[in-house]
C-alpha cells in the first residue's frame, strides 16, 4: 500500500509487486465473467489523469483480451484492495504492477488448468482474446467458460513472469481514454451529477474567521421548505431543491454572529512569519567533504505563498444513514484513509461505513474531497433514511479546502575557480504537505475542529523522504557536489490548513536549485546546459537535457529584446521520472511564458498519449501557478475565493508546448503525473532572468515581485 | 426527465422554454437559475456549476443561439426561448464534429471544463467559420481548464473548424 507514506514493506512476506504486496489475493483485482467481460478493481482512483485506462490496458495485455473486455471498476470499501491514496505518481507502479502480476498469473492459473483437462501440453497453447488455442487452431475453452471454477480465489505467488517488453501490443499504445466520451457528451459521470431518489441537496455555512464560534444565530424563516443543521460551530441548511438550499445558506449566513479573532498573519507579512515561526529542524542529508576553497559564492532565499488546488468543479459528497450502515459517496483520493477518519470524527465503528468512489473534476492532490464527505455524513446522520448531497461554493473551494503551504528555501552554493561545484546547502522552511486523513490519532478533516465537541487540528506532515517526502521533496540536487547539507524546518503552527498539491515541494525546491545553478554558470562564465551536464553524471537526467535542448534549439537560441530563454532539469523525487524543460518567456506588460519544449524518461510508457497529457497539463499548471498564483487573505481569512481573487492561466496566456518521450520500455515505469512542473518553473525563473537580468526570488512571478527581487 | 412535461403552454408555477429541440416545462421559480432548473427537475446534469459568478464558463449554454451563463440566468427569462445544452450539441451515436474532434485529440482530462467549452465553440464556429488560433483562444478565454488542455482543445476546435467549413 503506498509506498509514497510508508517505504517499502518489509513483513517478512515474500514481495510482491506493488500494491499487490498487501492484497495478496488475485480475486480482489480481477473478475472473470461468463458473458466475456473482465472486471478489474484497482483501489487507485481516476482523477482526470487517465489512470483507468492505463491499467486497462495493463490486464488486457497480460490476459491477451482485447481493450475493450475489461470493465474498470471504481473503488469501494469494502470491496476494492486497499491502495490507500491515488497521489506522488505511483499509480502505475503500485497499481498497475499489481494488475499486471495478478493477470500474468491469473493467466498461467486458466492455462495450467485447461492443459490438464484437454492434455494440450501449456507451452503449446496460445491464449488470443480469451480463448485457448490449441497448436492444430482447435479451441480448448476459454476464460468465459472457466469463469464459474472460483480459480482466483488464491493468493498471488512470487516468480511469475509477465509478458517481456517487446511482446507488448496493448499496454504501450495510445489507447483512448475510457471515460472521456461521456465527459465529453455530458452524461452524468461526475460525482456533482449524482441523484438519489428524495435526496436532499446541502450547503454548509462557513465562519467569517479562521477558529470563529458561532456566537448567536437569530431565527427567520427558510425558503423551500429549508432545514437547518448546526452542532457546535458546523452549521449546514438541507433542501429538497438546490438552489432553495443555496438561497437557505445565504440567509442563515446573515443571520449568524460569530466570535472571531485574528489568526493568519497579514497577507504581506507571511514571508517574515515563515522566519519567526516556531518549528522543528531535521536534518535532510549532511554530507562532509573536504573541499579546496570556493572563488564563486551564490546565496539565495527564495521565498513561495500558499496556492490552492482550484479545482473547476467544486467538491461534492453523498451520504445515506440507513438501518445502522453509512453509506458514502465521495470523488476522495483515498477512501479508507477518509474511513479511518470518519470513524474518528463521528464515533462510528468501521464497519457501518460503506464509501464509494465516484470520479469528480481534477483535484490535484488533497483539495477538500475529504473534509466534505464528513460533511454529508454528519448531515446524513441527523436525518436516517434520507440520502443528502453536500456541494461546495467556489468560495470554499478556493477559501476553505487545505492549501499548499508558503515555502522559504534558502540556498548557499559553492564553486571553485572553474566553476566547479564544491557545497551546497539548501534549508526549506514550511508548514507540512500532508495532511491527508487517516494517518494520526486526530482527524484531519474540516468540520471535526467545528463541531460542538470539536477535534483539535492536527499538523500537517512531511512524509518521509524515503516516501517521497513533503516539504523536502527535490530538495537535495541531483547533480555531483562534494558536500552537501540539506535542511528542513516543519512549522509547529499551522495558520492556514496545509496539505498535498501537485508536486508538494519538489516545485519551490527545483526553482531554487535551478536559478542557482544558472547563477554559478553565469558566475564561471559557462552556457547553463554545458553547466549542468558537467555536474549530472545521471545518463538519464543528461538524456532529457541533451534532447530538451535540442528540440528547442538551445545552442542556436537568438537574442530578441524582450524575450528570454532559460532551462532545468530534475528527476521527480530524486526516484521518480526525469524532465526537462526549456522555456521561452516575454517580459511584457507582465511575463508571459510563450513556448515550452519538454523531454521526459518516465521508465515504461503504458499509454504515450496519455502520459504527454499528463506531462503537457503539468507544465501549464506550472506555469499558472508560477507567473500568477497566490492565495491572499487577511488577518482572519482567506480572500482569494473567487477566480477575479486567484486568477490562473487562459487559453491566450498558455504557452505552445512540444513534449517528447524517451522510450524506456524494459525500464520500470515511474509515473508521469508531475514530474514537469519543477522544471517548467525554473525554466521560466531563467527565462525572465536572461531577458531581463533579474534574479526571480517571489513568487508568482509578477512585476511587482520582479521589482521586490531587483531591490533584493 | 421524468417531471418534464412537453407542452406549449407552462402549467402554473413552472417555465416552459424549447430545450435541444424538445419543448419542455421546468417546475421552478422564476427567479431561480437556469442552471439549477436543468440540473434539477429537467435532469440534465452535462451544464456544470463551477462557480456561480459567470467567471469559469462552465455553465455556458445557448439561448436563442447567443452564449449564455446558466448559473446566473434566471429560468423565467428563458420563457418561450430556445435553450442548448451539450446534451443538445450530440451524443456517441451521432457525435457534433467539435465533439468528435475533442475525442480525436484526446483534447481533457478531467473533462468537467468541456461541457461549457463546446458550447462556446459552437458559438464560435457558427459566427466565424474558419477562425485562426488566435481567434479561438480568445473566444476560450472565458472559460478555465486547470487540468491544462487547453492547447489540444485548440486544436481539436480548429480541426472541427476545418471539418464543418472545409
Amino acid at each position: 500500500m503506498n509506498l509514497a507514506f510508508h517505504g517499502p514493506m518489509a513483513d517478512g512476506r515474500p514481495k510482491l509487486p506493488g500494491s499487490l504486496h498487501v492484497n495478496r489475493r488475485l480475486d480482489q483485482w480481477l473478475l472473470l465473467l461468463p458473458g466475456g467481460q473482465v472486471v478489474v478493481t484497482p483501489g487507485k482512483v481516476e482523477l482526470g489523469q487517465g489512470i483507468l485506462t492505463a491499467l486497462a490496458q495493463i490486464a488486457a495485455e497480460e490476459l491477451d483480451v482485447a481493450l475493450p473486455r475489461i470493465r474498470m471498476q471504481a473503488a469501494s470499501t469494502p470491496g476494492s484492495p486497499d491502495e490507500a491514496v491515488t497521489s506522488g505518481s505511483l499509480s502505475v507502479q503500485e497499481s498497475g504492477m499489481a494488475i499486471r502480476h495478478a493477470c500474468a498469473e491469473a493467466r498461467g492459473i486458466f492455462v495450467g488448468v485447461i492443459a490438464q483437462r484437454s492434455g494440450v501440453s501449456r507451452d503449446d497453447i496460445v491464449v488470443r482474446d480469451g480463448e485457448f488455442l490449441a497448436p492444430d487452431g482447435r479451441v480448448l475453452g476459454s476464460y468465459w467458460s472457466l469463469a464459474g471454477a472460483d480459480l482466483l480465489a488464491v493468493e498471488a505467488t512470487p516468480g511469475v513472469t509477465p509478458k517481456p517488453a517487446a511482446e507488448r501490443r496493448i499496454a504501450g499504445t495510445s489507447a483512448p481514454r475510457l471515460d472521456l466520451p461521456e465527459k465529453v457528451f455530458g452524461a452524468p459521470r461526475f460525482i456533482q451529477d449524482l441523484r438519489l431518489p428524495g435526496m436532499w441537496h446541502a450547503r454548509v455555512v462557513r465562519p467569517v474567521a479562521r477558529g470563529a464560534r458561532l456566537a448567536a444565530l437569530r431565527d427567520g424563516p427558510l425558503p423551500g421548505g429549508a432545514t437547518l443543521h448546526r452542532d457546535g460551530s458546523f452549521l449546514a441548511v438541507l433542501a429538497p431543491q438546490e438552489h432553495h438550499a443555496e438561497a437557505a445558506a445565504l440567509r442563515v449566513a446573515s443571520r449568524a454572529e460569530w466570535h472571531a479573532t485574528d489568526t493568519l498573519p497579514e497577507d504581506a507579512a507571511v514571508e517574515a512569519w515563515l522566519e519567526q515561526a516556531p518549528g522543528e529542524h531535521s536534518v535532510v542529508l549532511d554530507r562532509a567533504a573536504e573541499t579546496p576553497p570556493a572563488t564563486h559564492r551564490v546565496a539565495a532565499r527564495l521565498f513561495r505563498p500558499f496556492i490552492t488546488h482550484g479545482s473547476i468543479g467544486t467538491c461534492c459528497a453523498l451520504a445515506q444513514w440507513d438501518a445502522g450502515m453509512m453509506r458514502i459517496w465521495t470523488h476522495s483520493q483515498g477512501i479508507t484513509n477518509l474511513c479511518a477518519d470518519l470513524v474518528k470524527a463521528m464515533g462510528l465503528p468501521a464497519e457501518v461505513f460503506h464509501i464509494q468512489h465516484v470520479e469528480g473534476a481534477g483535484c490535484y492532490g488533497h483539495n477538500g474531497a475529504d473534509d466534505v464527505a464528513l460533511e454529508a455524513a454528519l448531515l446524513a446522520r441527523a436525518h436516517p433514511g434520507r440520502p443528502v448531497r453536500v456541494l461546495w461554493t467556489r468560495a470554499e473551494e478556493l477559501g476553505w479546502g487545505p492549501a499548499s503551504p508558503a515555502m522559504l528555501v534558502r540556498v548557499e552554493a559553492e564553486a571553485d575557480a572553474e566553476g566547479g561545484l564544491l557545497r551546497w546547502s539548501q534549508q526549506v522552511t514550511s508548514n507540512g504537505h500532508s495532511g491527508r486523513p487517516g494517518r494520526g490519532k486526530l482527524p484531519t478533516l474540516l468540520a471535526a475542529s467545528m463541531l460542538a465537541e470539536p477535534f483539535a487540528v492536527p499538523n500537517a506532515i512531511n512524509p518521509p523522504l524515503a516516501g517521497g517526502g513533503g516539504a523536502q521533496r527535490n530538495a537535495i540536487p541531483g547533480y555531483r557536489v562534494p558536500a552537501m547539507n540539506i535542511g528542513m524546518t516543519h512549522l509547529s503552527d499551522m495558520p492556514i490548513r496545509s496539505s498535498a498539491l501537485r508536486g508538494l515541494g519538489a516545485l519551490a525546491n527545483v526553482w531554487a536549485i535551478e536559478s542557482v545553478m544558472d547563477e554559478l554558470a553565469e558566475a564561471a562564465g559557462a552556457d547553463p546546459l554545458a553547466y549542468r551536464l558537467r555536474h549530472l553524471d545521471d545518463a538519464r537526467a543528461r538524456d532529457v537535457l541533451t534532447r530538451a535542448a535540442e528540440m528547442a534549439g538551445w545552442e542556436g537560441r537568438a537574442k530578441r529584446e524582450g524575450f528570454g530563454y532559460g532551462l532545468a532539469v530534475a528527476r521527480y523525487k530524486g526516484s521518480g521520472a526525469w524532465c526537462a524543460a526549456v522555456a521561452e518567456i516575454e517580459a511584457a506588460e507582465r511575463v508571459f511564458c510563450r513556448r515550452l519544449w519538454l523531454a521526459s524518461d518516465v521508465g515504461e510508457v503504458i499509454n504515450p498519449d496519455g502520459t504527454l497529457n499528463q506531462i503537457e497539463g503539468g507544465a501549464i499548471q506550472a506555469t499558472s501557478m508560477c507567473l500568477m498564483e497566490a492565495v491572499r487573505h487577511d488577518a482572519r481569512t482567506i480572500t482569494s475565493d473567487s477566480w477575479e481573487a486567484y486568477p490562473v492561466l487562459r487559453f491566450s496566456e498558455v504557452p505552445r508546448i512540444q513534449a517528447a518521450i524517451i522510450p524506456r520500455p524494459e525500464a520500470p515505469p515511474l509515473g508521469a503525473g508531475e514530474c514537469s512542473m519543477g522544471p517548467v518553473i525554473g525554466a521560466i525563473a531563467n527565462a525572465i532572468a536572461d531577458a531581463l537580468s533579474v534574479r526571480v526570488r517571489h513568487w508568482p512571478f509578477t512585476p511587482e515581485n520582479l521589482s521586490k527581487s531587483l531591490e533584493n | 426527465m421524468a417531471s418534464t412535461r412537453r407542452v406549449a403552454e407552462a402549467p402554473p408555477g413552472s417555465i416552459a422554454f424549447n430545450l435541444n429541440g424538445v419543448a419542455v416545462a421546468a417546475p421552478i421559480e422564476g427567479e431561480a437559475p437556469l442552471l439549477a432548473a436543468l440540473r434539477g427537475p429537467l435532469g440534465l446534469s452535462g451544464t456544470r456549476f463551477g462557480c456561480g459568478a459567470e467567471q469559469c464558463g462552465a455553465c455556458l449554454v445557448l439561448v436563442d443561439d447567443q452564449p449564455s451563463y446558466a448559473c446566473t440566468l434566471p429560468v423565467g427569462s428563458v420563457a418561450g426561448r430556445r435553450v442548448t445544452t451539450v446534451e443538445g450539441l450530440g451524443s456517441a451515436a451521432a457525435p457534433h464534429p467539435v465533439q468528435r474532434a475533442l475525442l480525436d485529440m484526446q483534447a481533457g482530462q478531467c473533462g468537467y471544463c468541456l461541457s461549457g467549452i463546446q458550447i462556446r465553440a459552437v458559438a464560435l464556429l457558427r459566427e466565424t467559420p474558419r477562425p485562426d488560433e488566435a481567434a479561438v483562444r480568445a473566444a476560450l478565454d472565458p472559460h478555465l481548464c486547470r487540468c491544462g488542455s487547453h492547447n489540444r482543445i485548440v486544436a481539436a476546435i480548429l480541426q472541427a473548424a476545418a471539418e464543418m467549413a472545409p
